[in-house]
């Protein structure tokens, strides 16, 4: 009996332990970040945040440019990845019903997509997808809609906020659309059967038992998808051009906050580099506000009815 | 589900309106597909002609000769991912059960919330966190550094795998265990931790993919290097991060070789990705933790 005892007090222990790294993991982030960031947050306090200037030689550092570059590059990619998520999800879990087989093998083929490595998305990016864009879909859009600010940049060298947030978009389907597949897959039939039988067509089912019962998961893929391209580096630095700009202008190079600190760190010193690493805790609040809030969804979500996310 | 469900005095607005969200609906999957196929397609095409023997095996060349390869990079990766592997699997696994098997604790709560979160965080700032603790104190760029930058990758997906494929464990076994009187740490390892070991080795396989692929981490730990390593404690190539500087080096032979490694990665990750669908089957919820 003592002996059983003591390998359960040893098992858990180490258990434990291990759960314990993970919470020092995270604080001790946080805590040597603020320690690095120190000198640039007492300096530039919060003027950081909307300091638009970032000029190394004079010690002036500000991160709007580069919070300013990660929003738009993150909005393209919502904009335009989000419906498609969802369309893929809605496809598989509600059109592909009585096909389990087809519609697994067509999760598959998205979810392999979050399998291409990032700096191989950039490698494409910068010698496939930005001269297609930048001919045929670049030079249109300001050919016959110029007149809109967003289209009116002549920058045509293809490396700007668009490509980077394309490619983006391109990136993020896989997360938001396996998300949306997995709580649509959770709405119970009943919710369906019950507006079938008032006679409800396909589409109306969908946009008004399924999605609204799915609605808070969905969120949480959603606002998921937008955590990744927040964090996203490796392409974005490759496609997005690096010049830090603030313009309503899509097809202007920019600079955003990760790609920032993949270009310029390693040289940094100083109070240079102590606002590199400010700008890498701006990364990291964001980032864990933003996974916290989607990670509640999704649990709150899965108590309720049987899902893992 | 096909149109003949539907009622026959149904209003055609309401038909156009059904079948005008189907069309987008099969739109949004090709405009998912497409581009898969493209770059797949592209890396193939662009990759293959540059993978021969020397590619394998040799060091790089200067700019302005022809030839050699990328061995110390591929040297690199695989001594960085393996370190990785061996730091995250034993505290990923045991944090994994932990949080299945001790479900009820608060620590446990916290910590697999914690986890979760861990998961979705950009992997730049992982790499500037061990830049800080280990480069700065060390004086030097790595490969011990890279290893365990791509360890704090690979620990939480490793660790989520693990505690959702035990959590699938039927509870009956673990009562039957403890009611022959097999003290909990015995059910624990010999009974739930045998019974999910697919799911467990699901998750192992996930993070090695995913650390294989990660560039961002490495730049400030591992950094680079056209040398074979001799010690941990050097700066180290890795393929990834040689396709970045190729990819922006304007050196023809040099993207071109650039091409050559991403075909490489991509086959290594398709071909766990595959092996991870074999394994696990249909079940494919706990194939996603890795994202």
């Amino acid at each position: 009996m003592q002996f059983k005892l003591r390998g359960d007090t040893i098992l858990t222990i180490l258990l434990a332990a291990a759960a314990l790294l993970i919470i020092g993991l995270v604080v001790a982030l946080a805590a040597e970040l603020c320690y690095i960031a120190a000198p640039s947050i007492f300096k530039f306090g919060p003027g950081f945040l909307i300091g638009k200037k970032w000029n190394v030689n004079k010690n002036e550092f500000g991160a709007l440019p580069f919070i300013y570059g990660t929003l738009v590059t993150s909005a393209i990619a919502i904009i335009i990845g989000f419906p498609i998520s969802l369309g893929v999800a809605i496809f598989i879990s509600e059109k592909l019903k009585g096909h389990q087989t087809f519609g697994y093998f067509l999760g598959t083929i998205v979810d392999l997509l979050a399998a291409v490595p990032s700096v191989v998305f950039g490698l494409w990016g910068v010698f496939v997808l930005v001269p297609l864009l930048r001919v045929y879909l670049e030079r249109p859009l300001n050919h016959y809609l110029g007149f809109i600010p967003l289209f009116a940049g002549k920058n045509t060298s293809g490396f700007n906020f668009f490509s980077a947030g394309i490619v983006l978009a391109i990136m993020i389907i896989p997360t938001m659309s396996a998300v949306s597949r997995d709580v649509l897959n959770a709405v119970p039939n009943s919710q369906r059967e019950a507006m079938y039988s008032l006679g409800a067509t396909d589409w109306e089912v969908t946009q008004k038992s399924v999605l609204p019962y799915a609605r808070s998961g969905i969120f949480g893929g959603f606002v998921l998808g937008l955590g990744r391209a927040f964090g996203e580096t490796m392409a974005v630095v490759m496609i997005i051009g690096n010049i830090p700009n603030i313009t309503a202008n899509l097809f202007s190079s920019g600079y955003t906050l990760s790609s920032l600190i993949a270009n310029e760190f390693g040289e940094s010193t100083g109070l240079y580099k102590s606002s590199i690493i400010e700008i890498a805790l701006i990364l990291f609040a964001v980032a864990l506000l933003v996974n916290v809030v989607a990670r509640l969804l999704l649990w709150r979500m899965s108590r309720g009815i049987q899902i893992n996310v | 589900m096909t149109k003949s469900n539907l009622p026959a005095g149904i209003s055609l607005q309401r038909k156009i309106v059904n079948k005008l969200m189907t069309i987008l609906v099969l739109v949004a999957v090709v405009l998912a597909i497409v581009p898969l196929i493209l770059i797949i397609g592209d890396v193939f095409v662009k990759g293959a002609p540059a993978i021969n023997w020397a590619f394998l095996t040799a060091k790089p060349t200067a700019p302005n000769l022809k030839g050699g390869g990328i061995a110390p990079a591929i040297e690199g990766s695989i001594v960085m991912v393996g370190l990785a592997a061996l730091i995250s699997i034993p505290i990923g696994v045991g944090a994994g059960i932990f949080f299945s098997e001790w479900s009820t604790s608060k620590l446990s709560t916290v910590a697999g919330f914690l986890n979760d979160v861990l998961t979705g965080f950009p992997t730049m700032v992982l790499g500037l966190f061990v830049f800080i603790i280990l480069v700065l104190t060390m004086k030097t760029y790595s490969a011990f550094a890279g290893g365990f930058a791509l360890s704090l990758i690979m620990t939480p997906i490793i660790a989520r795998t693990t505690s959702e494929s035990l959590k699938l464990v039927p509870t009956s076994l673990r009562e039957a265990s403890m009611a022959l009187g097999v003290p909990r740490w015995k059910t624990t390892l010999r009974i739930v931790l045998s019974t999910g070991k697919n799911g467990l080795l699901t998750g192992i396989l996930l993070a090695t993919a995913r650390a294989s692929g990660e560039t961002a981490p490495l730049l400030f730990t591992a950094a680079t290097s056209t040398l074979f390593i001799k010690t941990l404690f050097q700066p180290t190539a890795s393929v990834t991060i040689l396709i970045y500087y190729y990819a922006l080096s304007s050196v023809p032979n040099w993207v071109n070789q650039a091409w050559g490694a991403a075909l490489l990665l991509i086959l290594v990750m398709l071909a766990l990705n595959l092996l991870v669908k074999l394994t696990i089957g249909r079940n494919p919820t706990k194939a996603r933790t890795a994202m």
